[in-house]
């Protein structure tokens, strides 16, 4: 099975703490920083592991990650390179790995050589938030299918409950719910009127776990988007304290220990 | 607007596409924002109040019909029968008020409160400007801060018509970037505001609908023409195309027509292999740009390739769905010009017809020479826009 189905089953199963999915761009900060940084985010407790694929006009993003992409693409980061990065990297890494970014590449690398390639390094799942539903349906799905790569739909405060059911149909894996109406890095923490959105997904009974990203960026957040979803997707926060890093390990360590058990930290601290 | 055109090939399919480009790929956050447009934008432009006021303001306000001038000189010179059809009359001074007067009163009547655009050469900023202030309605223009510099009369104009010019930074600062911005602002206001997009480009409905607001091009032009010469039809249709609002507006009554040649002129910049063009389907591959499937500039690896061109109107790596379509179907010609022939043509019309072009036009108007019409041919030159806002440019050719 794949490891983010069974990841969620497991988590479900054992009533779990929210499960933590962490965004970075590879290539970032530096070219050869990609698998570093996915094995610091495992060792400090991520439950997955979304790996931004670099790209010209992220229009889905705000400056934050925007930055990342283009430091990243000055980097000389290409998804061939990315491939070459993560050859290897199931000697080490369990956690399910997604990678993210928009359609484009993909399309230039082939969507089947695309696909092919990631069932043989182990990803799990993509996220290309340009690719429209029914195009994934009638060109892509079969491709995906054969390769067990899960494919991972938004939703937003503005998408229709037909829409949300049409989503929730043809996904597999989770249901990634944006908080807001917003591109990524929005300052906005998690507001009443959320809340609401996220209880009215709640009790619409979906065959999908939902995680619930945009905005999400500390202990406070990601504990409010667990109550109401089986975890939280954190991204533009993480690219800032990768940004100012001095010690990439020890800090991925103690922000994402910040997030998930405060209280430990401050116990070792 | 005839409904009668709707299902006719080179037109858009019931679900956006253009033979297997167009589409709306887009992310799920401009999803609602896009279907209430899809939705709505036939039903919206169809209804006869909307005809009505639609062309009132053509006519009361923009100044149409724009006339259809034969240029006598410029026709000896190439020893053929060249018509212009002068956009460049319009009330500020391009087409593209066609389609922001259009897309202004969808707006209205989808209930938005406020207009954010994204502009090249500044054209399409201030014939937003324009309408927004015509309508009371907020205008927010997202624009190169490259092109910002060489654009300085027109960001001045906009901000004179009350709308707030926004640089964009990101990129190569031209109009790829103040197209990404536009887009990221309507994702974060979703419910009151309403995209004005420039060109044929974007998701599903934009390239339609936008096609639909120039046609009245080419809708004059086959009046126009019929009067003169006794025919309709002309050989040719010139067009310079960034993303190509004023060629589909040009050819969109002969699409079907396949005896009337259509050519679209790219900007080939320094030259296509210079490394500083924006000819783009001699240099791009098939992907998707904008929110929709289409030929782009591209590097291997798939990441936008910045554009240059001279005029910023045509400095842009994509073209629009339906133009990509043209291409690949061979119903379209294309052909490019560089910046020194558009610059010489330019001078060439001034000097010939006493018009000075906008720099964009002044790409169709170089091609004139290559084009092979002959003395018994009629070519109809779309005369997208004037050349008021490129005098710094020209000045620098200036003896
Ligand atoms: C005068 C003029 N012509 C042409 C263009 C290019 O746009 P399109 O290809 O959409 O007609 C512009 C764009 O700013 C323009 O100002």
């Amino acid at each position: 099975m794949n490891r983010i189905t069974t990841l969620f089953q497991q988590n479900a199963i054992e009533n779990g703490p929210g499960l933590l999915n962490v965004y970075f761009t590879a290539g970032f900060p530096d070219k050869n920083d990609t698998l570093r940084v996915l094995t610091a985010l495992q060792n400090s407790g991520a439950d997955l592991v979304e790996i931004g694929m670099p790209y010209s006009d992220p229009v889905a993003d705000g400056e934050t990650i925007q930055m990342s992409n283009d430091r990243a693409l000055s980097n000389g980061m290409t998804i061939k390179l990315l491939f070459d990065q993560l050859q290897d990297m199931r000697k080490g890494i369990t956690v399910p790995v997604l990678l993210m970014g928009y359609i484009n590449p993909v399309l230039q690398y082939g969507v089947e050589a695309f696909c092919q390639k990631c069932a043989e390094i182990g990803i799990d799942g993509l996220i290309l938030p340009d690719m429209p539903m029914d195009v994934y349906e009638e060109e892509y799905k079969p491709i995906f299918d054969r390769y067990g790569v899960l494919n991972i739909f938004l939703v937003t405060p503005q998408t229709s409950e037909q829409r949300i059911r049409q989503i929730d149909a043809v996904s597999e894996g989770f249901i990634y719910t944006v908080s807001s109406a917003s591109v990524t890095g929005s300052q906005s923490g998690v507001s009443e009127n959320m809340e609401a959105y996220f209880e009215r997904l709640q009790s619409m009974n979906l065959k999908n776990p939902r995680l619930i990203g945009f905005g999400i960026k500390d202990h406070a957040t990601y504990s409010k988007a667990s109550q109401y979803s089986a975890g939280a997707i954190i991204g533009s926060a993480f690219i800032r304290v990768l940004a100012e890093a001095t010690d990439l390990e020890a800090d991925i360590a103690s922000y994402i220990q910040s997030v998930k058990n405060p209280k430990v930290e401050a116990a070792i601290n | 607007m005839e409904t009668s055109i709707e299902n006719k090939s080179y037109h858009v399919s019931d679900r956006g596409y253009y033979g297997n480009f167009g589409g709306a790929f887009i992310p799920e956050m401009l999803y609602p924002n896009v279907e209430e447009l899809r939705d709505n934008y036939l039903k919206i432009i169809q209804e006869p109040s909307f005809q009505q006021e639609f062309e009132h303001l053509l006519r009361d306000y923009v100044g149409r019909p724009t006339p259809l001038y034969r240029a006598n000189r410029l026709s000896e010179k190439y020893q053929t029968n060249i018509f212009l059809k002068r956009e460049d009359l319009c009330h500020t001074g391009a087409h593209k008020v066609n389609n922001t007067i259009g897309q202004i009163l969808l707006a209205q009547r989808l209930g938005k409160k406020r207009i954010v655009a994204e502009t090249g050469a500044g054209q399409h900023g201030v014939a937003t400007a324009t309408v927004c202030a015509l309508m009371n309605l907020e205008c927010i223009v997202y624009m190169g801060s490259l092109d910002i510099e060489r654009q300085a009369p027109n960001v001045a104009r906009m901000r004179m018509l009350g709308a707030e010019v926004r640089p964009a930074t990101s990129g190569s600062k031209t109009l790829k970037d103040a197209t990404n911005e536009a887009m990221r602002h309507w994702i974060n206001n979703p419910t009151d505001t309403h995209y004005i997009i420039g060109s044929v480009v974007g998701p599903h409905p934009y390239p339609d609908m936008v096609a639909r607001f120039q046609s009245i091009i080419s809708e004059e032009i086959k009046w126009q023409l019929k009067e003169k010469t006794g025919s309709e039809n002309p050989d040719y249709v010139l067009a310079c195309v960034g993303g190509g609002s004023n060629a589909a507006g040009a050819f969109y009554h002969y699409l079907d027509q396949e005896s009337v040649k259509l050519v679209a002129i790219e900007a080939a910049g320094q030259g296509i292999s210079s490394g500083h063009s924006a000819a783009t389907t001699a240099l791009g591959k098939p992907g998707v740009l904008h929110g929709s499937r289409t030929i782009l500039m591209q590097t291997e690896d798939g990441q936008v390739v910045e554009p240059f061109s001279i005029s910023a109107g045509l400095d842009y790596p994509g073209i629009g769905p339906q133009h990509a379509y043209l291409f690949d179907s061979g119903r379209g010609i294309f052909m490019s010009a560089t910046d020194q022939e558009a610059v010489e043509a330019a001078f060439e019309l001034t000097k010939l017809e006493g018009i000075i072009p906008a720099l964009e036009s002044a790409h169709a108007l170089a091609v004139l020479g290559r084009l092979g019409a002959g003395s018994s041919e009629t070519v109809v030159l779309n005369l997208s826009g004037r050349g008021d806002k490129d005098l710094s440019t020209y000045m620098k050719y200036l003896d």
